[in-house]
């Protein structure tokens, strides 16, 4: 009998923070599983955010910088430019990417700079306590909207994917899912193709995974795992936005 | 023939595991793990299990090793 599935070189042998069921986890390991297939692991800066996806160097064997509240795609922007053979790519949140880094995000994008960003979307401030982000969902209770997200105050969820995908610097973009079988193939696929635009200095590339917060949610995992693919799929759908050069 | 490995002491009983497998093999069941975790197991009387790696794929803690 052989070993078919096994721990990615990339990711260290450590327990997470995570909570039960939290989508981080199965990201993580994905991310790490295409840094082997392209054999990145020595070569890889990733650039930490703030929130649940800060502790990147804790769980990742390669280099990372921990960058301020939503400057990743600058800090990363830095790092390529300064060390153009070295593949550089960010791990953000919604909290972090959407609401406080909207600027430095759009901008990453719209100069088309060859970095990778992977965006993890749970409509929640996760780490700090389950507040209201820019892509919560309306009607969704959080810690600060305990009546729901309503239309009137606080606007419509921004859809990043989109907005991104209009940018003339952006080279790939799409928004998967991990929360069935198929969409977990789905998601390996782009994340590898995602790194692949930059191995092949093709530009900007943004992958947005859907992803369940149990604990701010107030649900089981399981029901945290059913909602990404009702409540969330529905209002953020999935699929492949932009890809330029076909690949 | 295939069979998986549950960490117990990785496991933190979220059951995404048990939703996933085609065949049903793994449940939850009422051992405790040093987290307080109540952990998931596999079936050890299983085998139609096809390595299929689903569980461990979508497993957050990495806790799921696939022999085949």
């Amino acid at each position: 009998m052989q070993q078919v599935f096994k721990r990615p070189l990339s990711l260290k042998d450590v327990q997470t923070h995570f909570c039960p069921g939290c989508h981080h986890g199965t990201v993580h390991r994905m991310v790490a599983k295409a840094l082997d297939e392209y054999d990145l692991q020595k070569r890889t800066i990733g650039v930490a955010s703030i929130g649940c996806s800060v502790f990147l160097y804790s769980y990742f064997d390669i280099d990372v910088i921990e960058s301020p509240h939503g400057r990743a795609p600058a800090v990363a922007t830095g790092v390529k430019r300064a060390k153009p053979d070295s593949f550089v790519f960010t791990y953000q949140g919604d909290g972090d990417l959407a609401a406080i880094g909207t600027g430095e995000i759009i901008h990453a994008a719209n100069r088309g700079e060859n970095i990778s960003v992977i965006f993890v979307n749970n409509t929640t401030y996760g780490m700090t306590g389950g507040q209201m982000a820019p892509t919560t969902l309306l009607g969704q209770r959080t810690s600060t909207s305990p009546y729901g997200r309503s239309l009137e105050n606080e606007g419509a969820p921004i859809r990043v994917t989109e907005l991104l995908t209009n940018l003339e610097g952006v080279s790939f973009a799409a928004r998967v899912a991990v929360n069935n079988a198929k969409n977990l193939m789905d998601a390996k696929k782009q994340i590898k193709k995602a790194f692949r635009y930059q191995v092949e200095k093709k530009g900007f590339s943004f992958v947005e995974v859907l992803a369940a917060c149990p604990t701010n949610w107030g649900m089981t995992p399981i029901k945290a795992n059913e909602r990404v693919g009702t409540e969330l799929s529905d209002y953020f759908k999935l699929g492949v936005f932009k890809n330029v050069a076909n690949l | 023939m295939a069979r998986i490995e549950i960490d117990e002491q990785r496991c933190k009983g979220c059951g995404l595991c048990t939703i996933i497998c085609p065949k049903q093999l793994i449940i939850l069941c009422s051992k405790v793990n040093n987290l307080g975790y109540t952990v998931a197991v596999f079936d050890p009387s299983a085998i139609n299990c096809t390595g299929c790696t689903l569980c461990a794929e979508i497993c957050p803690d990495v806790a799921i090793k696939v022999f085949k």
